[in-house]
């Protein structure tokens, strides 16, 4: 399945937004989900089922003003 | 005591977390501003990466309340999805919503910022809008369920200082019953002190302390200078005058010639 993860393709076999996190080893209680512009809750992951060019982002917290 | 959103705060300084030259830098500047809420955002992670999880321990352990900004957005689609995003990840409804419609000036686009901080609304959140100080701006922002304003006094970063002081005194006068943070473009002290002292509640700053030679030694500056800007605030400023008064009694002044 291709995916665009945080702006990057990915050729990857998974189903879900929680088997692609843990293959690109993205761990962390402080993360927080998108999927095709819709936020994903962390407690959704495990059922949320990614389709073929989904688009993810995976955000953390960072410095900001 | 500033209230913002049924929350108490004594301390008018809120502080921004990026440009330090280190975390500890950081901390101690936090710590020497005596602030009570500093800003965050959020951004992409990278794949094993753990970055992201060490400055929010950073951040939890300088046990300030957290205002997650939306900086860096430029259409309200981007800044609901990552409100959305920060609430997940901070725990809380309060988000610094930004819109930004001008790469050079980082000016708001304001449309889309009345637009989203309604949606927000809508959904819980409790909005601290980057606006400008345009009163039928504001007055859109309140319309939509924001209960505070923060208007820029200058571009982000530019260090130039307020550029508007009628327009900030006329925004002041307008809304005397809203919470008012000057968010942006503060260089110097003197800057916070002027806001301070036009009647503004509190101000947010960032590059002019994480900029500065000695952040923490700057951030206990503004805090003195915002709480002199306060005070002189709440005590009556004398109005200026063309004409010199003798302070000194002219009566009982002995005649030499």
């Amino acid at each position: 399945m291709n995916l665009n993860v945080n702006g990057d393709e990915h050729e990857i076999a998974c189903s879900t937004l929680a088997e692609l996190m843990a293959a690109l080893d993205y761990e962390g209680s402080w993360l927080a989900t998108a999927v095709n512009g819709e936020l994903v809750h962390a407690a959704d992951r495990d059922g949320w089922r990614l389709r073929d060019h989904d688009r993810i982002e995976i955000l953390s917290p960072m410095k900001g003003g | 005591m500033l209230h913002v959103y049924d929350t108490e705060i004594s301390s008018r300084l809120l502080l921004g977390t990026a440009g330090y030259p280190a975390p500890a830098v950081l901390s101690d500047a936090v710590r020497a501003s005596q602030t009570q809420i500093v800003t965050v955002s959020l951004r992409r992670e990278t794949a094993g990466g753990r970055a992201g999880g060490a400055f929010f321990e950073l951040i939890r352990e300088l046990g300030t309340k957290i205002l997650p900004n939306t900086a860096g957005c430029h259409t309200t689609k981007e800044a609901v999805l990552t409100a959305k995003m920060a609430r997940e990840v901070f725990g809380t409804n309060w988000i610094k919503l930004e819109v930004i419609g001008n790469h050079d000036t980082l000016q708001p686009d304001v449309f889309a910022l009345v637009e989203a901080a309604r949606v927000l609304s809508n959904e819980g959140f409790e909005v601290f809008p980057y606006t400008t100080d345009d009163l039928v701006v504001a007055e859109r922002l309140l319309e939509a369920g924001c209960r505070v304003l923060m208007p820029w006094c200058a571009p982000i970063g530019s260090a130039m200082g307020p550029q508007n002081l009628s327009a900030l005194r006329s925004m002041r006068a307008h809304f005397p019953d809203v919470p008012l943070i000057v968010d942006a473009g503060i260089g110097r002290p003197s800057h916070a002190a002027t806001v301070m002292e036009l009647g503004f509640d509190a101000v947010l700053l960032n590059t002019a302390v994480a900029g500065a030679g000695n952040p923490a030694m700057m951030a206990s500056g503004f805090a003195k200078a915002i709480e002199a800007g306060r005070q002189a605030f709440e005590a009556g400023m004398l109005e200026p005058r063309d004409m010199a008064v003798p302070s000194t009694p002219v009566i009982g002044k002995a005649v030499f010639s």
